[in-house]
């Protein structure tokens, strides 16, 4: 591809959308790495048991609760912060898939992507429930 | 167990499932749930939040070697997503209203058909029919590397295979799976895409879907960071070796091996569902 201009074509489109996914994922397990050894390194005797469900406390349910837990560097905030931001790469793959259609003026394409990017945020944000 | 006793046997345990799943193609999620459920007493609800979880990092962490060979189709891949987000959002809201039994009495199902699809080899199909207008006005044909240039072809069926991905998306946010069978059976035997297309697009659309049900597993409560840790790690890991492995390995034995445990699995989840174990 040296020496000549890159299009917006589909290849194109799709290599950078499989970097983004990359980053997005080798910065998540970094993340969900780091913070479960700090976890396991305070709780490591604890007894465990998932037999029973109880749900997740309210600061780890929620986007706003997790960031709010993160920033005081709580280690269970930090994990599942990892953790959402792993579900947000393929929410920015759709989303720049949109902006990459637009740029190939495929207007058909960009409300395709809408769509889905719209129903993504429909549950991410908990509007669905 | 102690919280790093349980924290490394499900690592090591996700690892496997992985690796297995990127060999054979299903994906870890399938043996992720029930090694959670059936070995390690996990409730349902938090395996299959822990299993999604995995299932996006498999996704995403695939995709770039995929991209790399120019197979999947974003246009065929962005249209279905239509179906397999808002499937998943539905299938999330049923996981959320049923009991555990009924969870499990499903993911028996569709693992002991995940065992019996194991068996069968990716169909060849040469169709030789005019292009489908439908597909045309969407611009769904395209072409795909072959030995010899870029081969062109044809897809057909979308209303046929846009319904069973909102069936593939149910199932995934109601288990907590890829589904990654049923997305290739939509577009390989109904829209008759090449196989070689239909799985690596497939593998794009598996996270975008499971994102749709993350949001709602996330306010249910079903995703534990303390579980979902080791069997996303242990996942991601598995399954990157697990294709760089199977480049140069034989499947054929392995994938009959690998189906007959599937099988077992689903029995041994249904027996539990029905005599209320889970």
């Amino acid at each position: 591809m040296t020496g000549t201009q890159a299009s917006w074509n589909d290849q194109r489109i799709e290599q950078i959308i499989g970097v983004l996914l990359r980053v997005g994922v080798s910065l998540s397990a970094a993340l969900v790495f780091a913070a479960g050894i700090a976890y396991l390194w305070q709780n490591h005797a604890v007894r465990v048991s998932y037999q029973q469900f109880h749900g997740e406390a309210a600061e780890l349910t929620s986007v706003a609760g997790v960031v709010r837990g993160a920033a005081s560097l709580d280690a269970l905030a930090l994990m599942q912060l990892g953790l959402l931001i792993l579900i947000a790469t393929p929410v920015a793959r759709v989303l720049f898939a949109a902006f990459a259609f637009a740029l190939e003026h495929d207007w058909l394409y960009v409300v395709v992507s809408l769509i889905v990017f719209a129903v993504l945020m429909a549950t991410l944000t908990g509007w669905v429930v | 167990m102690t919280t790093l006793e349980f924290t490394i046997v499900v690592w090591l345990g996700s690892f496997l499932a992985g690796f297995l799943g990127a060999l054979t193609g299903l994906g870890g999620g399938v043996v992720v749930v029930p090694m959670l459920v059936l070995l390690l007493g996990v409730d349902i609800r938090y395996a299959i939040g822990a299993s999604l979880v995995s299932v996006i990092a498999t996704s995403s962490g695939a995709a770039a070697a995929y991209v790399r060979e120019g197979y999947s189709n974003i246009r065929i891949g962005m249209f279905l997503e239509i179906a397999t987000t808002v499937g998943a959002a539905v299938g999330a809201l049923i996981a959320a209203k049923v009991s555990g039994g009924a969870i499990g009495f499903v993911f028996g199902l569709v693992l002991l058909y995940s065992a019996f699809l194991s068996r069968h080899d990716p169909s060849k199909h040469f169709v030789n029919k005019p292009p489908d207008a439908l597909a045309t006005k969407l611009r769904m044909n395209s072409d795909f590397p072959g030995a010899d240039g870029r081969e062109a072809y044809n897809v057909y069926q979308v209303p046929g295979g846009f319904g069973l991905m909102f069936g593939a998306g149910m199932l995934s946010g109601l288990l907590g799976i890829g589904s990654g069978a049923v997305k290739v059976l939509a577009m390989d035997q109904v829209m008759k895409i090449p196989f070689k297309v239909s799985t690596t697009t497939s593998n794009f659309m598996i996270g975008v879907t499971a994102a749709a049900s993350a949001g709602v597993y996330l306010s249910r409560g079903y995703i534990d960071p303390r579980l979902a840790m080791p069997v996303m790690l242990g996942v991601l890991a598995g399954s990157l070796v697990g294709a760089k492995v199977l480049v140069r390995a034989n499947v054929r034995v392995l994938r009959y091996v690998f189906a007959i445990v599937i099988a077992v699995l689903g029995i041994e989840m249904l027996y539990n569902a029905v005599t209320g174990k889970l």
